[in-house]
């Protein structure tokens, strides 16, 4: 196995902390060996914000992601840039919350969930959009398995939110898999 | 300090901070600058709990300067920054050679010169790693490929800092800085932990640079404040520390300072080979290229070619008797940098003509890809 993840959106939405929960659930609970690289400097403060993720059964060379297999976006600004590219077969989830242009990938699979309208909504709470964005991830793509970022989750979040973090990535989870499964019947 | 579990994610700089503190550190004195600032943030955090200190300073000269005042009182020390903060260390990095006052700088390179660009990885401060400071001088220069090598090899820092009494350079860059990747955090007994050797003779009698005392190189260094008084200063010195301009002290003092490396030379140096047995040509790299390195070595590997990597982790003393070994055996050795080409001039030196060098260079603050150094291999 060898996976490149890349998730964007913007400064402030979380996605610099959920790309390294995504790390520690595949490097540390499913046993992968993982990097995690993310933007730095003017550009994750309100502009594009950018983590990445490669996960690997063998030692990984090269940190960087150069040709994603998943790719999350959560902003048009963030689509516009990263939503094309994707490697055939790939998978593009895309927060149709923030995103009214969807793009259409030849060869990858362009799957559409309401995010950041489910945490507020169905969660109660847009602050956990990323781990809503998270459960998706993982319903959708299979990456890693549910109960490794269950543990990743309960290991990072500050405590007293446990309860609502899993709420957040159950609803995500489960969301993630019927997008998949709706766009795999259309 | 607080232990998740021994497999952890880990920032480069993380495991930087981590792995000091299990090499002993106990002082660290610092002024924050990117992309070093995790170093100090996490032993602000690491230091108070295992009994030791963190400091932050007014600058980086303090930083430096208090990091030797604290190593002169036995306590292992430290202090992190990036290319403009190394500059302002370079006059106090020859007082702690002069001195011989172990210490650790940590150089986690951007690109520069002057503030350049914050965000972004370099590997252009390897010559002033080595020449930073006025003088002949004795200094050794580590520079790690991975998070999980940045833990061991800032052990080794120490360890060569304290056995040698010597500042130690440990030059990262901002790519393995800031990346995260899984790091098994090696239990403390399996660490192999070097302090410095300390007078056994009565306060009365210690002779502070007298290295017959010690093994006729390093001589044995008393803390200050317990009793073992002397005189220390930048200017050359004989046995008792005090200064002297008589030539025959001088002559000794500066080939004992500079022959420290030539006895350390086997014991620091570390470098990598990767499929390099029956490889007909090679790249020799550092740092973060190492990595792209590696995967070029292996995509040439798949597409016939016989390619090997040879992976530095010590730049200074450069390892040459690797590099010589290499170049007597493949048509060229091609040698990737996220600079103008600095240590090419030292594969070049090393080779002795046996090779031909290329120079490969990357300048625009990103980091060199495989595809880059492939292409290259393809076109020798």
């Amino acid at each position: 196995m060898y996976k490149e993840i890349r998730l964007s959106g913007t400064g402030g939405q979380g996605l610099i902390l959920a790309g390294i929960i995504l790390a520690e659930a595949a490097g540390v609970y499913d046993g992968h060996e993982v990097i995690q690289t993310q933007s730095y400097g003017p550009e994750a403060r309100g502009g594009a914000s950018r983590a990445e993720v490669i996960i690997s059964d063998d030692a990984i060379d090269y940190p960087k992601v150069t040709s994603p297999d998943v790719v999350l976006v959560m902003s048009q600004q963030a689509c516009d840039r990263y939503g094309h590219q994707v490697r055939p077969g790939g998978i593009v989830l895309v927060d149709d919350t923030n995103v009214s242009s969807i793009p259409s990938v030849e060869g990858a699979a362009v799957v559409t969930l309401s995010i950041t309208e489910i945490a507020r909504h169905d969660v109660g709470r847009q602050v956990v959009a990323n781990v809503v964005a998270l459960g998706a991830l993982v319903g959708a793509t299979g990456v890693v398995t549910p109960e490794a970022m269950e543990q990743a989750i309960l290991a990072r979040v500050p405590r007293g939110t446990e309860e609502l973090n899993m709420k957040a990535f159950n609803v995500g989870l489960e969301k993630g898999r019927e997008a998949r499964a709706r766009h795999e019947t259309t | 300090m607080e232990s998740k579990t021994k497999i952890r994610l880990m920032q480069g700089n993380e495991a930087c901070a981590e792995g000091a503190v299990a090499a002993g550190l106990r002082f660290f004195a610092g002024y924050p600058i990117t992309p070093s600032t995790e170093i100090a943030e996490e032993l602000a955090a690491i230091l108070p709990k295992v009994g030791g200190k963190f400091i932050q300073m007014e600058d980086e000269i303090a930083s430096i300067s208090a990091i030797i005042g604290a190593s002169l009182t036995g306590v292992k020390s430290m202090t992190a920054t990036s290319g403009p903060g190394f500059s302002l260390k370079q006059e106090s990095i020859g007082f702690a050679a002069i001195a011989e006052v172990p210490c650790v700088i940590v150089n986690v390179m951007r690109v520069g010169p002057s503030t350049g660009v914050p965000t972004a990885p370099s590997q252009a401060d390897v010559m002033q790693a080595r020449w930073g400071t006025h003088g002949d001088h004795p200094v050794v220069v580590l520079c790690p490929t991975s998070v999980a090598e940045t833990y061991t090899l800032i052990v080794e820092a120490f360890n060569i800092s304290e056995r040698w009494r010597i500042p130690v350079v440990f030059l990262m860059d901002e790519g393995i800085g800031h990346m995260r990747e899984k790091v098994v955090i090696p239990d403390s007994g399996e660490l192999k932990i070097v302090n410095r050797l300390r007078p056994t003779c009565k306060p009365e009698d210690y002779l502070p640079f007298d290295a017959d005392a010690g093994d006729g190189v390093v001589p044995p260094m008393a803390d200050f404040g317990t009793g073992y008084r002397y005189h220390l200063t930048g200017l050359t010195h004989d046995r008792t520390g005090f200064p002297t301009t008589k030539r025959p002290e001088v002559d000794a003092l500066i080939r004992r300072l500079c022959s420290k490396i030539d006895k350390a030379k086997q014991e620091v140096t570390f470098v990598d080979e990767v499929l390099t047995e029956d490889a007909d040509i090679a790249v020799f790299a550092y740092g973060i290229t190492a990595r792209a390195g590696a995967k070029a070595v292996r995509d040439a590997r798949a597409l016939g070619i016989s390619a090997g990597l040879l992976k530095a982790k010590t730049l200074w003393p450069f390892p040459e008797e690797h590099v010589e070994r290499i170049a007597s055996k493949v048509r060229a050795i091609i040698v990737p940098e996220m600079n103008m080409g600095q240590l090419v001039r030292e594969v070049e030196r090393a080779s002795k003509g046996k090779t031909k060098v290329i120079s490969l260079t990357r300048v625009d603050a990103e980091p060199i890809s495989p595809d880059q150094i492939l292409t290259a291999l393809k076109e020798v």
